[in-house]
Parts: C-alpha cells; sequence; structure tokens
C-alpha cells in the first residue's frame, strides 16, 4: 500500500551509497542534556558578519536573552542559553578543523534555568505579513539548522527578488550514522508540520514538498500522517543515495532542472529549508523563543552509548561525550557532522554551536584511511561525482600546481561532497586537493585586491608628493613676486620722499 | 657562369626589396607585451627585484633580460600567471614563498624621527616630527623599506597570523596526512 | 589506384577523379608519408614548441603558410630560371633564399598579429628556416617532377601534416606534465619516447593508398 504523495522523481548523476550506520543511534529518543557547568557561545555561528556583544563581564543575563546582536544584512544575532552570569568575552577555540580562536562569549548558568522577557507573540502568525514573519525568525537568530548556517530570514526574504512558487523541506539526512532529523519528524511531526507551514506563508509558496529518504520509513509515515489535512504539502519519498541532501541535488531530484552554475535555487522558484529549522521557527513564531537549543546525534563505534540529545548552544563537547558514557575504544577521528563532509575536531573543548548536527567518534575500522597510492586513472570518481566533474583530471592539475587549469576544468562548481574520495582504489584525499585549491584560489584574489589597493595607495601618495612640490614652487613664486613688489613701492616711495624734500628745498631758498 | 651571378643577384635585390617595403608597413611600435606584465606586477615599487621600480622590471621580463620569478611580492601566483603568459614552464618548487609581513612599531622605542614614515611608498606609516608613529597594517606591504631606516630600530616585520576567515587545508602530502595549519 | 578501381566501375567522372586524385595527395602526404614521424624530418620544432597547445598549434600555422609559399615559389624558380638556364647547381642556394625571405615577412606579420606568440615561439620562428621540413619539401617536388598544382599541394598536405602531428603531441606533453614520471625521464626524454611511439602508431597508415 502506497503511502506517500507519489510524483515523478527524476534521477542524478553519480552519487555514492555507504553504508548508512544510522541503526547506533536511530531508535533512541531524544533526550535532555543536564546543564554543563560552562557555557561558551561564539559571536559567529553563521555565514556573514559576526554578530555584535551587547553585554560585557560580570552581567547576569537571563534565558533567552538576546547576548549579541546581528551586524548587517547577512548576520544573526547570539541569545543566553540559560540564566546565569556572564564571566568574559574573549578568544576561544573555535568549532572548527584549525584549532584558531574566535571571540566567544562565556556564560555561568545559575542553576535556575529562569526565562527572561520574550517578545511578545501573535495568537495567530498566519495573520502576520511575511516581512513581520521574517522579521521574528531574524530577531530569534534562526539559521540553517542543516550544517550550512545560512541566516533563515535572508532566504525567507528572497520571495521579494525572485519569483517562488515551491518550499522543499529537505529531510533527506544523506549523512551516515547521522538521525537528529529523522527522530524529530518521529516526535514531533505536527510542530515541524507547522513551522514548515509558517515558512511557506513567509515566502508566499503555491506548494510545499517534504522529501524524505526511503531508509527512514517512520518518519515518512508520521510526516504524511501529520500532512494529511494540508492537500497543498505533499511528502515525497527519495532513494536513499548520498548526496540527496545537498539542496541543488534535491531539487533536481524532484524537479528534473539543474541550478545554474554559481546561481540559487531561487532561480528556479524553489527555496530549500531543512526540518530542524522548521522547528525553530516554529518555536519563535508560537512561543517568542530565540534559537537556543538543538537536536544533535552522538554516535560512532568509539563512543560508549550513541544517542541523540537535545543540547543547549555553547555546551562543551567534552560534556556531551560525558553524558554519552565517555569513549570506549581506541578513538582515531572525532568529527562533527557527517563522516562524508564533516570537519575533523582538534579537540572535545570546543562548544556546540547552531550549525552542528552531529559528534561522531569513530574507530581505526570505520575511519577506513587507507595508505595512499598512485592514480591508476580508473574514472571510478567521474562516475561517482554527483556534479559532473572530472576529478581525476582536477586533482592532477592541482598537484601539478596548475590551479587556474583546474578553474577550467570546473572546479568551482564542485560541492565538496566526498563522493570522489569515498570511491577511490587508491584512497586518494581528492576533497582534501579541492579544499586546497579553493583556499588558494581565494587567497590569490585577496592578494589581488591588495595589490590593487597598494597601487592606488603608492599612485595616491605619488600624487602627494607632487603635489607638495607643486605647492611649494608656488610659493616660492608667489613669495618673490611679493618682494618685488615691495621693493617696487619701497623704491616708489624713496622717490616721492626725494622729489618732496627737493620742492621744500626750492620753497624755502624762495 | 654570368647568369648564374645575375640570376642570383636579382633575386637578392628584388626579394630585399620586397622586405623592405613589407617592414614599412608591418612595423610594430613599442613593446604591447610590457605594458600587460607591468599591470600584473603589484605596483608597490618597494625594489627587492633589484629593479628601480615595476617599470623596468616589467620591462626586463618583456625582453627575457630578468627571469619570472624575480618578484617576491608576486609569491607563487604571478609566477603562475607569467609563466601562462609568457609559454614559458617553471619549477614552482625553486620559488621562494617569502611569508607576508606587516611592519609594527614598538611605540616605547619610537622616537619620532619621520624617517620611516617618509619612505614609506603606500603612506602606511602615520605620525609627525617628534610624534610616537603608527602602522596601518591593511595598507603595508612588507616591503621592509621601513625597517631597514629606522635608527632605533623599533620597528619589527610581524608574520601574518592566518585568521578563521583566512586559514584553508593545506596540500595533502604523500601520506595522505592532514595537517591543520597551526594556529 | 582506389581511384582507377572506382573509375572503372565508372561510377564517377573524370572531375571528379581527379578530385580524388588531389584529395588522395593531401591525405597521403598528411598520413601516411607524414613529413615528421615518417620522413623524421623538422623534428626540431617538433621537440621546442610541443609545450603548449596554443603555441604548438600557432607553430604549426606559421610553418603551413611558410611551406606552401615555398613551395610555390620552388616549382616557380625551378620551371621558369633554373631549368631553362641549367643553373641546377644553385637549387639549394636559392630555395634557401626563397624560404629565408618568407621566414622574414612571416615573422613581421606573426609579431604585428599576435605579440604573446611571437613571445612565446622566441627562436623558433626564424628557425623555420633551417625546417628541413621546409626545404626537403621543396626538393621533394622537384625530384618527385610534380605539376604546379600537385607541389602546392603537395606542400599544403605535408604541412597539414605537420600541424596535426605538432598538436597531437602538444596534446600529450601537456597531459605528460601532470603525471608521476621516474626523474630520469622528465621532461625531454619520454617526450621522446611518445614521439616514437607516435611514429609507430603512423605506421598504420601505410596501407591507406600506394603513393
Amino acid at each position: 500500500m502506497k503511502i506517500l504523495d507519489q510524483m515523478k522523481l527524476f534521477k542524478i548523476r553519480g552519487g555514492v551509497h555507504p553504508e548508512d550506520c544510522k541503526n547506533f543511534a536511530a531508535e533512541q529518543g531524544i533526550v535532555d542534556l543536564p546543564m554543563p557547568p560552562l557555557l561558551h557561545i561564539p559571536l559567529q555561528q553563521h555565514i556573514g558578519a559576526p554578530a555584535q556583544p551587547l553585554v560585557k563581564r560580570g552581567d547576569l543575563v537571563k534565558k533567552g536573552q538576546i547576548l549579541a546582536r546581528s551586524q548587517g544584512l547577512v548576520s544573526a544575532p547570539v541569545h543566553a542559553p540559560t540564566s546565569g552570569r556572564i564571566m568574559g568575552i574573549g578568544g576561544y577555540p573555535a568549532h572548527h578543523a584549525s584549532g584558531l580562536l574566535i571571540r566567544t562569549i562565556t556564560l555561568k548558568p545559575d542553576e535556575k534555568d529562569q526565562w527572561g522577557k520574550l517578545p511578545a507573540v501573535a495568537s495567530d502568525p498566519f495573520q502576520l505579513l511575511p516581512q513581520q514573519i521574517a522579521q521574528r525568525v531574524a530577531d530569534a537568530g534562526i539559521v540553517g539548522m542543516g550544517g550550512a548556517t545560512f541566516p533563515s530570514a535572508v532566504k525567507l526574504n528572497l520571495r521579494k527578488r525572485y519569483h517562488i512558487d515551491t518550499l522543499v523541506i529537505n529531510g533527506a539526512e544523506c549523512e551516515p550514522y547521522l538521525t537528529c532529523d529523522d527522530r524529530l519528524m518521529r516526535e514531533k511531526p505536527g510542530d515541524v508540520l507547522d513551522g514548515i507551514q509558517l515558512m511557506g506563508h513567509a515566502l508566499g509558496v503555491k506548494s510545499t514538498i517534504i522529501a524524505i529518504e526511503n531508509n527512514k520509513p517512520q518518519a515518512q509515515n508520521a510526516m504524511f500522517n501529520a500532512a494529511k489535512d494540508f492537500p497543498d504539502v505533499k511528502v515525497v519519498g527519495l532513494p536513499t543515495r548520498y548526496p540527496m541532501g545537498s539542496e541543488k541535488h534535491l531539487v533536481q531530484t524532484l524537479t528534473g532542472k539543474e541550478t545554474p552554475a554559481r546561481g540559487l535555487t531561487a532561480d528556479l522558484g524553489i527555496v530549500v529549508h531543512n526540518v530542524a529549522t522548521a522547528l525553530a521557527v516554529h518555536e519563535a513564531l508560537r512561543f517568542g523563543n530565540p534559537l537556543i537549543s538543538r537536536v544533535m546525534t552522538v554516535s560512532g563505534q568509539a563512543i560508549k552509548k550513541p544517542a541523540n540529545i537535545r543540547v543547549l548552544i555553547g555546551t562543551p563537547l567534552s560534556h556531551l561525550v560525558d553524558f554519552c558514557g565517555g569513549f570506549v575504544s581506541e578513538l582515531e577521528r572525532l568529527i562533527s557532522g557527517g563522516p562524508m563532509m564533516g570537519q575533523p575536531l582538534p579537540s572535545t573543548r570546543v562548544p556546540v554551536i547552531k550549525g552542528s548536527n552531529g559528534l561522531l567518534a569513530l574507530t581505526v575500522d570505520e575511519a577506513k584511511s587507507g595508505e595512499q597510492m598512485p592514480c591508476i586513472r580508473c574514472a571510478s570518481c567521474v562516475q561517482a561525482c554527483p556534479c559532473g566533474l572530472l576529478p581525476l583530471e582536477m586533482a592532477a592539475n592541482i598537484k601539478a600546481g596548475s590551479l587556474d587549469a583546474s578553474v577550467n576544468i570546473g572546479l568551482l562548481d564542485c560541492i565538496s561532497c566526498g563522493s570522489c574520495a569515498y570511491v577511490c582504489p587508491s584512497h586518494i584525499p581528492l576533497v582534501q586537493y579541492f579544499n586546497y585549491a579553493k583556499g588558494e584560489l581565494a587567497s590569490r584574489q585577496q592578494v589581488q585586491h591588495k595589490q590593487g589597493e597598494t597601487k592606488r595607495l603608492a599612485e595616491a601618495r605619488t600624487a602627494r608628493m607632487e603635489a607638495i612640490k607643486k605647492a611649494k614652487r608656488e610659493a616660492m613664486l608667489k613669495r618673490k613676486e611679493e618682494m618685488k613688489r615691495k621693493k617696487e613701492q619701497e623704491a616708489k616711495k624713496q622717490k616721492e620722499q626725494a622729489e618732496k624734500q627737493q620742492e621744500d628745498k626750492v620753497e624755502a631758498s624762495v | 657562369m654570368i647568369s648564374a651571378i645575375l640570376i642570383l643577384a636579382t633575386l637578392g635585390i628584388t626579394m630585399g626589396t620586397l622586405l623592405g617595403i613589407a617592414s614599412k608597413y608591418l612595423a610594430v611600435e613599442g613593446n604591447p607585451l610590457q605594458q600587460e606584465i607591468e599591470e600584473m606586477l603589484p605596483g608597490s615599487q618597494c625594489g627587492q627585484c633589484n629593479y628601480p621600480g615595476c617599470t623596468p622590471a616589467a620591462e626586463a621580463i618583456a625582453n627575457g633580460d630578468a627571469a619570472i620569478t624575480i618578484c617576491p611580492p608576486g609569491g607563487k601566483a604571478l609566477v603562475e600567471s607569467l609563466a601562462e603568459k609568457l609559454g614559458v614552464s617553471v619549477e614552482l618548487s625553486d620559488v621562494e614563498e617569502k611569508i607576508p609581513t606587516v611592519a609594527y612599531v614598538h611605540e616605547s622605542l619610537c622616537i619620532g624621527c619621520t624617517k620611516c614614515f617618509k619612505r614609506c611608498p603606500t603612506d602606511a606609516i602615520i605620525g609627525g616630527s617628534k610624534q610616537i608613529h603608527a602602522v596601518f597594517a591593511d595598507a603595508c606591504t612588507g616591503c621592509e623599506k621601513c625597517y631597514d631606516v629606522c635608527p632605533t630600530e623599533c620597528i619589527e616585520m610581524r608574520p601574518i597570523q592566518p585568521t578563521l576567515q583566512t586559514w584553508y587545508w593545506p596540500l595533502p602530502n604523500k601520506e595522505g596526512e592532514k595537517m591543520a595549519k597551526a594556529a | 589506384m582506389l581511384g582507377i578501381v572506382i573509375a572503372e566501375c565508372k561510377l564517377i567522372s573524370i572531375n571528379q577523379l581527379l578530385a580524388m586524385e588531389f584529395l588522395l595527395i593531401i591525405l597521403s602526404t598528411a598520413l601516411v608519408n607524414n613529413v615528421v614521424l615518417v620522413k623524421f624530418l623538422g623534428l626540431c620544432p617538433l621537440m621546442g614548441v610541443s609545450n603548449k597547445l596554443d603555441s604548438a598549434l600557432g607553430m604549426g600555422l606559421a610553418t603551413t603558410f611558410v611551406l606552401t609559399l615555398a613551395a610555390f615559389a620552388g616549382w616557380l624558380l625551378e620551371h621558369f630560371v633554373l631549368a631553362p638556364l641549367e643553373l641546377g647547381f644553385l637549387r639549394i642556394l636559392t630555395f634557401i633564399l626563397v624560404i629565408a625571405v618568407v621566414v622574414q615577412f612571416t615573422e613581421m606579420v606573426v609579431r604585428k598579429t599576435s605579440p604573446a606568440l611571437y613571445q612565446v615561439l622566441g627562436i623558433f620562428l626564424p628557425l623555420i628556416t633551417t625546417n628541413c621540413a621546409v626545404l626537403g619539401v621543396a626538393l621533394l617536388n622537384i625530384q618527385q617532377e610534380n605539376s604546379f598544382l600537385e607541389s602546392l599541394l603537395y606542400g599544403f598536405g605535408s604541412a597539414l601534416g605537420f600541424t596535426l602531428v605538432l598538436v597531437m603531441f602538444a596534446g600529450l606533453r601537456e597531459r605528460l606534465s601532470l603525471l608521476d614520471v621516474p626523474a630520469a625521464f622528465k621532461g625531454t626524454p619520454i617526450a621522446y619516447i611518445v614521439a616514437g611511439l607516435m611514429s609507430l602508431a603512423f605506421m598504420g597508415f601505410a596501407g591507406l593508398t600506394s603513393h
């Protein structure tokens, strides 16, 4: 019996089918984490400009109070996950592979967990204007919770510049091990659907599609039942393939249309949002709650008790690991996010941020890093690439140092999904080459920009020196003129005096 | 015998005349390649290439008198683009990637002599006579002209630290180990 | 031979037969008796300019221009000056004179139209004068007693073959530069090995015509 809405689906190129390893955490219901002793809230947990702090050391804050406001158009505010005292604002290791420091607010919870004054909620948010909904979403600090962390309000405002007719909800969760979106859809389908409809209202779309991979039948069932009464909301099952969760490929599967290179899905009239983002929108518009917590999956064979946990933003990962029983076997790699596209973390000191959807503790067997061997040009990577690129050619060019050649064959269209590195029989870290190349190109652009500025400054300086010289010359000339005039005047005066003396003499003699 | 000499002579004179006429119509003014190369150079007139400025350096490169690796501020990116333009191949590993540095004035040692301020090609140092000088890090190109003249040696060339915005993955080495650039 | 067979079947007219004859000349000089890989003339630019595809193509076009013009001028010189006056012993001298002038002219044109290509080709542009392919083709025309049209086509066909090989070789060398070649073979040695393999491959064309 078909329980889902029928829709014609299209094929995407390439992609891989890794073992989904979701069995470790899939049946663990969402639990709440006990309060950690300290919370570290970075000022930048989103794409865009960092937030500007509004509190200082020693301030007492309440739960949900705004700690830092957004700066500029593409930014998001940051709120206090619980009530307590601000211990300081300073550098702290970032939730990033580099281990570099980022400006972070440290908060000491006072165990009382008291809510502060929240913004007034509308009794019927559907009566609000779209821009009002977007404003409330912005004020709540909601960003893309699938990991991209793009400020959601900016995405909701796309209706101003593009003609949007469909909202697609990304319930694919194609990364192995992660089950947080799955559990959310199973446990709170009504709330998630409410958030989805609010977003749809904010965008002014005609139809909504909730796309869930076929390896999550219970989630599909739950959402389908919740959406039964709404004819413009369809729940569609996706074939289980990585990277189905990539928004461009999701849109291609549903509509058959490819997003233009360097363009947005909005160019096709579609906006994609994550399931957890929808839940956050529901919380913000129905209760006025800002984004201060999220559901995360802790999994991997090196962790004792894998779980799906609702954590407060800013919780140190070490607290999370202890709650899950600590590390059991030899920890080979600690990853934030999924194993395909996640970042390796240098330590568990770093805090949970708005975009962390998973923490994986992988053993040696799971990490599967084999010894690197030369490329045999088997082209398995070409078959696997979902963007239709040539990973072997691009990597060979990057290795030889000709980055421009790799750009010519499409480096900038690479989404760094890792499918090519996954299938490579020689265990070549292809994605690392592409990430290096993209970073190097960005850095060269910076250098170019700096060179342009340097030229401008050097020219301005030369102009300034010339102007000074010119001014000096003119001043000199002017002085000469003055002197000359003065001399002439003096001479004239003397002559007059002499004449007058003569006249007096003559008069006297007469 | 005579005919041979005559034929050769005639041929020579005719061809020579034709070439002379052609060279007049196909004459080329200046060297447009030099202009293009000059555009690519950093333009800070720092003189680290031992040429008195970027224009003579561009001329030298265009004529082939100077190697394309002479410009340290340009780095590997410049070498690659010059190689592309001139169609020469070059071993990029020979190019020394100079760590970009920025000048910093230790204010406790500055005596306000204005020597550095006058030498800076991009006006990146502010300060007046008998006043403490400071460096605009954004405008500094690390050419070290100020560092050379400071009488109290209070200028330090500091390497630019990577930030979260500028950090990126290094090239994977043979063993496939990715070592993040240390903070 | 193919032409004779088809004519015997009375499928085409004499004009078409002649056209086919000329097509055969071009095919045979370009592929079967390729001037670079079979006759082994003109190896200097093959190794020198084939690092990049663009410069190889530029060189090929320049040599085509020179070769065709040289074959044309050579034939005229032979039939109107050297043969009637029995000055056969001056052939090489005058041919080289003509070729040198044509190359000078080509150099001026290239310098005017594409300074970048001029810079890239560098010394190899005036070295077309000493390209044995150019002199060789001009002399072979005389040796084979080709008619005017035949010599023109012979020259053009050879140049086409030269360009084809140069471009293909440049493409292969660009790919070679990305590969992990053993240190002792890096650069010219591996290029020669590849050229030798290409030459072997071109031997396969031997059965195409009996020209």
